[in-house]
């Protein structure tokens, strides 16, 4: 039995403490000491994306990083992409354009698809599928995903800042 | 686009509303299986065979219970003896006894990944930890990987009491041979003139849905057992998993949780029955979460098979025979897909003389599944791709010469019977006067390939509740989990008789408690025939509001009609009533209501795609891009176009993985090389251009609003339409999947005449 450790991170905008073993991953931390369960496991390897968070801003595979590393940083899960209650252009649009099946992919696409739109508010259909590759989706094809991507961003350009209208 | 023969003025029908279930799905608040957790939870893991074949000679778990956190483990010592028989649970047929043995293995593992023992334990890492302190002694037996090696006389067997229809009392690795034929073969080759031969071989592959199988069991001391799980048929999981623990179906009680895929292979259990066994050991609810490693190693995927196709046309483009000889690996259990993949082989066609003969063959592989359109991937492969090959003799375009061979409204099927009402050449049209197929490809290593696929779709046993809630809004209530949009549809079909709007329609996927029995979510039957229970539930509360309204009205109900959510007094002038107006006045006119409906429909109308697919081929590597890729399918009505589109897109999706680089992997050992999505490599969005689609819909009679099952047949064409494109590319015809680089630069190379490179490449 391995003794816990107390790590103070920032999770979706609140700062936090939590009790973690050293062998637990963050994604673990996640879902079942926090039960934030909305990051999704797919296959523990990094292979499959459901797990990804932002990290300080960062998409990482949350399953292939310690809970014990959250230590200090600033961690945003699927839970924290609306803003009170009111969804993001993104989520929106993934709605709208049916940019999900079954859904057990959707958060991690959420996630990488913001950290994308971050950086660059103006992909190309190429730039999009590239930075989405680490994210694997088995119902959709991708065609609805990369869609409503490429919509979120026209729109959120169009508002000038991510700012989701009320539905 | 597209081209519709369904008629009626439909308001909600054919739109575009947000799912019901969206905002759950993209804030994840959804809980599909692995995110229930109950107070005093236990984690338990599973211990799986390193070995494909061998004899279970001892088990010992003394070390591993003492393991502090260790709460309980399980062998098959815990299970009952499971009947050897053959039972019909909703698409499947299953063999109680063989359930139990891959559950947990008896006396003999059959696949590297067998189950062989589960532990309940604190926490998943100790339960981990416990699993290495479980010994077990083998005997090892030579492993039996292909369906040659498995036919082969004298060949290790697998299963001793298996017997086949043929072979008397003689033990085999054969668990049957179907055959299916028409006409006379021989004269049919004989007034051939053009006769194509060609053998395939395909690879073993997986559904590869993204969400592991997992299960939380809760066992009560009244005996009375609560399975959360993520399935595609609740009530299939209750009744197989009473099969394996021997309880009553009625002890169990099984509720769906949102279900992250399953394409056929949630379809059964694994993790359900141990879970239950755990929890009674330990009194605690015990949750169970398989990795991908014990995914792919130990769940269901689909056969790889061997197939011999011979086919002749005359040369006006007429096919006239058809000789054909398929072998499909089971895995450890009887049971593959092989019957269905022989009915569906050359189904979409009017062939006057064939002959099919079809072998179940068991093999020291994980027992297989069913896969979207279960058995007919591997089939059209092979026959589409000699139908490509017999219309280039001929010199008629490939999508012309299915068209003068395709089956129309009265075609006989290949069982006889003659077709109803279908879409198979308005898919052909559709894709012939498409923007891609009109389009020129232009450019080196460029090739076009069309094919085109059939999947009979399933009807079985639905049931559907409609309530009509005090303030006139409505809730649907199914028993079908909802595993691509299905809760949407079954809104709108509601919604649509209601006279509502689609928002003010909640469906709900209900647990076995507490809705009539309704089949597994599969054979693309859920908006067929749940649609067709939430109809006829939705008429039915429709009737009960008429009754309620004429005794408002104090008339007779036939002096009341219902009519675009209104009712109205025929005749004088009394003004119209919403739902919303009479709904407080249910207490007063008889009660609540609720519209029930259960459904055995009969009426299924099979499904038919054609799709086309541009391929560039990087004749250094062997590398294959697909460019442009567009399907035409016949949804006989498409309740919620998009969808009807992403079945389209998905199904295509997984066709063009399994046609370029999805394969399981075996060494001599028998040990499975590549079980994590590293190395099973299903598309990303980088390999894949937009998936351009055309909705078909050409009414299916059977059904009141003419819909068809539209979940499956897309993954049909895909295979054979990419290795037609590749031959169009670079001159090679493929026969074996996957496609993979090192294949088909191994085939170019041949094709060149270069066999000293080709020995190099491999
Ligand atoms: S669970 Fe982390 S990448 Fe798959
Ligand atoms: S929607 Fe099911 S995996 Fe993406």
């Amino acid at each position: 039995m391995s003794k816990k450790t107390l790590v103070e991170a920032t999770i979706n905008g609140e700062t936090i403490e939590f009790l973690c073993e050293p062998r637990q991953s963050l994604l673990e931390a996640l879902r079942d000491v926090l039960e934030l369960t909305g990051s999704k496991e797919g296959c523990l390897t990094g292979d499959c994306g459901a797990c990804t968070v932002l990290v300080d801003g960062r998409a990482v595979c949350s399953c292939l990083m310690l809970g014990v590393e959250a230590q200090g940083k600033s961690i945003v899960t699927v839970e924290g992409l609306a803003t009170n209650g009111v969804l993001s252009v993104l989520q929106n649009k993934f709605l709208e354009h049916a940019a999900l099946q079954c859904g057990i992919c959707t958060p991690g696409f959420l996630i990488s698809a913001k950290s994308l739109l971050d950086r660059n508010p103006k992909p190309t259909e190429h730039e999009v599928r590239y930075a989405l590759a680490g994210n694997l989706c088995r119902c959709t094809g991708y065609d609805k995903i990369v869609k409503a991507v490429l919509d979120a961003a026209a729109d959120i350009r169009s508002q000038g800042e991510v700012k989701a209208a009320p539905r | 686009m597209a081209a519709s023969t369904t008629t009626g003025d439909f308001k909600v029908i054919g739109t575009r509303p947000i799912r019901p279930d969206g905002v759950d799905k993209v804030t994840g608040r959804a809980k599909f299986g692995a995110d229930y957790a109950f107070p005093g939870m236990l984690h338990g893991k599973v211990l799986r065979s390193p070995h494909a074949h061998a004899i279970i000679k001892s088990i010992k778990i003394d070390k591993a219970l003492k393991l502090p956190g260790v709460k309980a483990i399980v062998t098959s010592k815990d299970l009952p003896q499971a009947e050897n028989k053959l039972e019909q649970s909703g698409e499947l047929t299953v063999n109680p006894r063989h359930l139990s043995m891959n559950i947990l293995a008896h006396d003999k593992v059959l696949y590297d990944g067998h189950a062989i023992a589960a532990v309940a334990a604190t926490s998943p890492h100790i339960a981990e930890e416990a699993l290495r302190l479980i010994e077990v002694e083998y005997e090892v037996l030579p492993p039996v990987m292909t369906v040659d090696a498995a036919m082969r006389p004298g060949a290790p067997i697998l299963l001793k009491d298996l017997r086949n229809n043929e072979e008397g009392d003689k033990p085999t690795n054969v668990a049957q041979h179907f055959q299916f034929k028409r006409g006379d073969v021989a004269a049919g080759f004989k007034a051939a003139d053009y006769v194509i031969e060609r053998e395939f071989n395909t690879a073993m592959v997986h559904q590869g849905y993204i969400e592991p199988h997992n299960a939380v069991g809760i066992y009560n001391s009244d005996g009375q057992a609560t399975i959360y799980c993520s399935t595609q048929g609740a009530f299939d999981v209750r009744s197989l998993s009473a099969h394996v623990l021997g309880m009553p179906v009625g002890k169990i009680k099984v509720v769906p949780a949102e279900i992250g895929g399953g394409f056929g292979g949630k379809t059964t259990i694994y993790l359900e029955p141990l879970s239950v066994l755990l929890s009674k050991k330990t009194g605690a609810p015990v949750k169970l979460v398989m990795s991908r490693s014990e995914v792919l190693r130990a769940s269901g995927p689909t056969p790889g098979s061997k197939i011999k196709v011979k086919m002749g046309a005359t040369s006006d483009g007429k096919l006239v025979a058809a000789e054909i000889w398929m072998a499909y690996e089971a895995g450890a259990f009887p049971g593959s897909p092989v019957a269905a993949g022989a009915l569906c082989i050359i189904a979409p066609y009017t062939v006057e003389n064939f002959q099919i003969d079809a072998y179940d063959v068991v093999v020291n592989r994980p027992k297989t599944n069913a896969y979207r359109a279960p058995g007919t991937t591997q089939a059209a492969f092979a026959s589409e791709t000699v139908i490509d090959e017999l219309a280039e003799k001929c010199g008629i375009d490939p999508i012309d010469f299915r068209i003068n061979n395709g089956v129309k409204e009265g075609s006989p099927q290949i069982m006889g019977p003659p077709f109803k009402r279908i879409g198979f050449i308005q898919t052909c049209e559709a894709i012939k006067n498409s923007p891609h197929y009109k389009s020129k490809l232009t450019g080196k290593f460029r090739g076009r390939g069309v094919a085109s696929g059939f999947w009979f779709n399933a009807g079985m046993q639905s049931s559907a509740m409609v309530n009509i809630h005090t303030d006139g809004t409505a809730s649907v209530v199914t028993g079908s989990p909802d595993i691509g949009g299905s809760r949407a549809s079954m809104a709108m079909i509601a919604a649509e008789v209601l006279g509502m709007p689609m928002t003010d329609v909640r469906p709900i996927t209900a647990d076995t408690d507490s809705i009539g029995h309704t089949d597994v979510t599969a054979g693309s039957r859920v908006t067929f025939a749940t649609g067709m229970a939430v109809y006829e539930a939705a008429k039915d509360a429709v009737r009960q509001l008429i009754e309620r309204a004429a005794k408002v009205w104090e008339k007779k109900p036939d002096e009341v009609e219902f009519r675009d959510g209104m009712l109205h007094a025929k005749g004088n002038g009394v003004p119209p009533m919403s739902i919303k107006q009479l709904a407080p006045r249910f207490p007063r006119t008889g009660g609540p209501i609720t519209g029930r409906a259960s459904v055995n429909p009969r009426g299924v109308g099979p499904g038919f795609a054609t799709t086309v697919v541009d391929v560039e081929v990087d004749p250094d590597t062997g590398k294959v891009q697909v460019l442009r890729c567009t399907i035409a399918q016949d949804a006989g009505k498409a309740i919620h176009p998009s969808y009807v589109e992403g079945q389209m897109q998905g199904g295509t999706a997984q066709g063009i993985g399994w046609a370029l680089n999805e394969e399981y992997f075996y060494d001599d050992k028998g040990t499975l090389r590549n079980s994590s999505f590293l190395d099973y490599r299903i598309p990303t969005c980088l390999d894949l251009p937009m998936i351009e689609t055309i909705i078909v819909e050409e009414a299916n009679p059977g059904h009141p609003l003419g819909v068809r099952g539209v979940g499956e047949v897309s993954i049909v064409p895909p295979v054979a339409a990419v290795a037609n494109a590749i031959y169009r590319a670079v001159g090679v015809r493929m026969t074996q999947t996957p496609m993979s680089p090192p294949r088909l630069l191994k085939a170019i190379l041949k094709h060149r005449g270069a066999a000293q490179h080709s020995a190099a490449a491999d």
